[in-house]
């Protein structure tokens, strides 16, 4: 993503919608600047911030009048006045930011079609995590941290490390050089995302192994970790036994998805 | 992304909060076109007063605005409310569809049509466990699979600028800044937004639908007056 300099009239709204906080005003210029490190071309700025046409000129008068005379041009907090923010063609490995920040694109650069695997939300159709089974989303990045895949990898290969093996269909295992060591490809280790989901899927009996090996090495990490865990329910639609093995460990369960049970392989027909 | 499960807060806090997901799976189903059933999803969730829905790919009920001449800045008003018409009319391709209800009687209602219905796509609820659980037993239903959230690690409930956490985080794409949901909260402590403005603008950069109006109104009036 870019700004153009000739349209920005530095007005600082974007710098609060921006979620990496990688924008800022150049004291020397006064006009909006990314700093290309921490952006991840999430594009929350392009598509998110409403857009206007003011004159970027007559605009800056304006700003500069209403400062003398202590009164602030203030647009509304979602608007660039001058529809200042251009995206700019990515290349490899830049490209990967995008990938696994911008919501609304596809993973093409990993050949994976959209965010991820479904987790236990089609587990009715597509019966991935059986009974006895737990699958795990280890999360990195959320909320407005972002990760490197250089913290990834460490978190990689220390669940390879304990015989664990990644979901072939999720973005980051595509990454993945050798599946068996959990190490992802040179190139893009010091790129910067907004998020980024290892996944695994063990018995039950493994639950408590899984989320120690996690716990040791998300000390590390200059990321902020976050786990989702997911099974089968009984046939009376109960879940009795990882819920206790994670109140064990400490965990107050607040928040789940339940999947309803309501998928089948053959859609009802409906008019259009 | 995990996109609704990991919403920071307590389980009270998401007693205004059901997020019901319609999926198709990605290869998975044999036969049938999940198109109109996604559509139809969405136009019978407007029976159970949704207060937000969307889809994946264009988007939610608050979508930015975009001008195209300079006059509009001075004499157009930009919407504050939810436009459902716009979600369902710009509807294109099969993707993760969403509604979002504010209290148990829609969101159950809701689910159980939706079972009656028979579709045959993934339906999720996404909320406390507990909600989850009364909305299948409403409609008769036991639970096929679960996912919990356990929350970011190393992070307590009680952090300070919990709110802007709360809000931030309803986007689980991750398109709220923490920065912007401090921001709304300090204009609506200022009085210099109302609470309404201050939920459009924060839903403007969902990019799916799954943001909470209601709860994010009430977060921010909680704010207001509470502190941090």
């Amino acid at each position: 993503m870019q700004i153009s300099q000739e349209r920005c009239i530095g007005c600082g709204n974007c710098t609060y919608v921006c979620p990496m906080g990688a924008i800022y005003i150049d004291p020397a210029t006064r006009k909006a600047t990314i700093n290309d490190d921490a952006c991840v071309e999430c594009y929350a700025c392009y598509n998110g911030l409403s857009r206007e046409v003011l004159p970027p000129r007559t605009a800056r008068i304006a700003r500069r009048i209403a400062s003398k005379l202590l009164l602030r041009f203030e647009p509304d907090p979602d608007i660039c006045p001058t529809s200042a923010f251009e995206p700019n063609e990515l290349t490899w490995p830049r490209v990967v930011r995008r990938a696994f920040s911008d919501p609304r694109v596809p993973h093409e650069s990993t050949g994976i079609v959209g965010r991820g695997t479904e987790e236990v939300k089609t587990n009715d159709v597509s019966a991935r995590i059986g009974v006895g089974e737990v699958g795990f989303t280890i999360e990195f990045g959320r909320p407005g941290v972002g990760a490197r895949f250089r913290d990834v990898q460490e978190m990689s290969r220390a669940l390879a490390a304990i015989g664990v093996a990644f979901e072939k269909k999720n973005p980051v295992t595509s990454m993945m050089t050798d599946t068996t060591t959990g190490d992802i490809r040179e190139d893009v280790l010091d790129e910067k995302v907004m998020s980024a989901i290892l996944e695994i899927k063990v018995g039950v009996e493994r639950t408590e192994e899984i989320i120690r090996t996690v716990w040791a090495v998300e000390k590390r990490l200059d990321t902020i970790v976050v786990l989702g865990v997911g099974t089968r329910c009984d046939d009376e639609g109960e879940e009795t036994v990882v819920a206790p093995i994670l109140e064990r460990l400490g965990y107050t369960l607040h928040r789940a998805k339940t999947n309803l049970g309501l998928g089948r392989s053959v859609l009802r027909e409906i008019a259009s | 992304m995990t996109n609704t499960l990991h919403r920071y807060g307590t389980a009270e806090s998401f007693v205004d909060d059901y997020v019901v997901i319609a999926i198709p799976t990605k290869g998975g189903q044999t036969g049938g076109d999940p198109l109109p059933a996604l559509r139809r999803f969405h136009e019978i969730a407007l029976d159970y007063h949704p207060v937000s829905l969307g889809d994946a790919i264009k988007g939610g009920s608050f979508r930015p605005t975009r001008h195209r001449s300079m006059w509009q800045h001075f004499f157009e008003e930009r919407p504050s409310a939810p436009d459902f018409d716009e979600v369902i009319d710009t509807i294109e391709s099969p993707t993760t569809f969403s509604v979002v209800f504010d209290n148990r009687e829609n969101a159950q209602a809701f689910v159980s049509r939706i079972a009656d219905e028979d579709f045959g796509l993934s339906i999720n609820v996404s909320s406390s466990i507990a909600n989850g659980q009364n909305c299948c037993k409403a409609a008769n239903l036991t639970r096929h699979s679960v996912a919990y959230s356990l929350g970011y690690e190393g992070m307590p409930d009680n952090l300070p600028n919990r709110h802007a956490m709360m809000l931030s985080t309803m986007c689980g794409h991750g398109m709220i800044s923490l920065s912007l949901a401090k921001k709304m909260i300090d204009y609506v402590k200022e009085n210099r937004i109302k609470p309404d403005a201050a939920v459009a603008t924060l839903g403007r950069f969902c990019s799916c639908g799954i943001f909470n109006p209601s709860r994010a109104k009430r977060i921010l009036k909680q704010a207001r007056t509470g502190g941090f």
